[in-house]
């Protein structure tokens, strides 16, 4: 993205197309930001990995420790990326929780009715387990990579300070 | 949640003068996705062969079709497109795509699933069951593509059109990912279409 403050595109309406800009406040330059997106693609990835590894077996049980270690590294990469995601300052997250929850509200349906088709079908045990541990990330997952997704687009807020209240502005 | 930025919705959607109002998600939709999901869950509760096998067909085949028309129509002739004329089409096309994709991916999944164990095709016991293992396979590349790189993509370009002044280069990068991402969805949708035929004659 070019932060030359070259004319616009072209006209859409009333409304003008901007060139790309900077999205830090003061638009001084391009920003890198850590591999969010791309760790929650791999943790959703390996969701999928598990949920096929599973189903194929069927009615025999999978051997679990695969499905597992796949559940475990996607909740270890979706930490990671929270973790990234956390230290993010400034980062617009007013737009980030917009999106993130309403994304969260519609997972969590869907993860509901998965999980709802699981117990229906008498998935039981610790087959039933790592599948709602599979869904649990997974609902958690694609409102992170939406909410991130979006807000990294937006104009940051001014830099968190935190004071001796332990408050921030 | 409480913002000062609007929710996505239609009464709350970004207005900028001379342009429609930009939805994320159109609410009037809700109540229609609301009663498929119903519907679907009727139709597993019930498990009656054809409710389910109704939602499958149904949504598969609306989910393909779809696919297959953004990804090989929509998709060249909107990366063709001046981004004032790619944006003016945007606004009108993603809101309705945000409401529709999931609930028919989520319908044909969850159906396609109780049909599998009605027929007892998901068994490894069934004489094609590598057939449906790359079925699966083939809907696992489509969610990572559609959730992972192109929903994002989609909302990403929605919010930016909130703005009053939008980002042309940036909207044309999304959509150009959008293009990408609806192509690759629709290949793996004709990858659908064989397993599927071959499954439903064997």
């Amino acid at each position: 993205m070019s932060a030359d403050p070259a004319p616009p595109a072209a006209p859409a309406g009333p409304r003008r197309l901007r060139p790309g800009t900077a999205r830090s406040p003061q638009r001084s330059g391009p920003r890198r930001l850590p591999p969010v997106a791309e760790m929650a693609v791999a943790a959703m990835a390996l969701i999928v990995v598990a949920g096929i590894y599973l189903a194929a077996r069927l009615p025999a049980r999978a051997p679990l420790g695969t499905a597992v270690g796949l559940l475990a590294c996607a909740a270890a990469l979706l930490l990671a990326a929270a973790g990234l995601l956390s230290r993010l300052d400034p980062f617009p997250w007013r737009v980030f929780f917009l999106v993130a929850g309403w994304a969260l509200l519609a997972y969590v349906v869907i993860a509901g009715m998965l999980e709802f088709i699981f117990v229906i079908d008498h998935t039981r045990g610790p087959v039933l387990a790592v599948l709602t541990g599979s869904l649990a990330v997974f609902a958690l997952d694609i409102p992170l990579l939406l909410g991130f997704s979006v807000a990294r687009y937006q104009d940051a807020g001014p830099a968190r300070i935190t004071g001796a209240d332990g408050g921030h502005s | 949640m409480t913002e000062t930025a609007a929710p996505p919705g239609g009464a709350a959607a970004a207005v900028v003068p001379g342009r429609p109002p930009v939805q994320v998600v159109p609410v009037r939709g809700l109540p229609l996705v609301a009663a498929a999901l119903a519907g679907l869950v009727a139709a597993v509760v019930s498990n009656r062969l054809w409710a389910i096998d109704f939602f499958h067909v149904v949504g598969g085949g609306l989910w393909t079709a779809i696919d297959l028309f953004v990804g090989f129509i929509v998709g060249p002739i909107l990366g063709s497109l001046p981004v004032p004329a790619r944006v003016a089409f945007s606004v009108r096309f993603m809101p309705k795509m945000v409401l529709l994709m999931p609930t028919l991916v989520i319908t044909t999944l969850v159906a396609g699933w109780q049909l599998a164990r009605h027929e007892g095709t998901i068994l490894a016991s069934y004489s094609h069951h590598g057939w449906v293992v790359a079925s699966m396979v083939v809907v696992g590349v489509m969610a990572v593509v559609a959730i992972g790189l192109l929903e994002p993509a989609n909302l990403a370009v929605l919010f930016e059109l909130r703005k009053p002044e939008p980002d042309g280069e940036l909207i044309g990068r999304l959509m150009r990912r959008f293009v990408w991402t609806a192509g690759v969805t629709g290949a793996m949708q004709v990858a659908t279409l064989v397993i599927m035929t071959r499954l439903a004659t064997t």
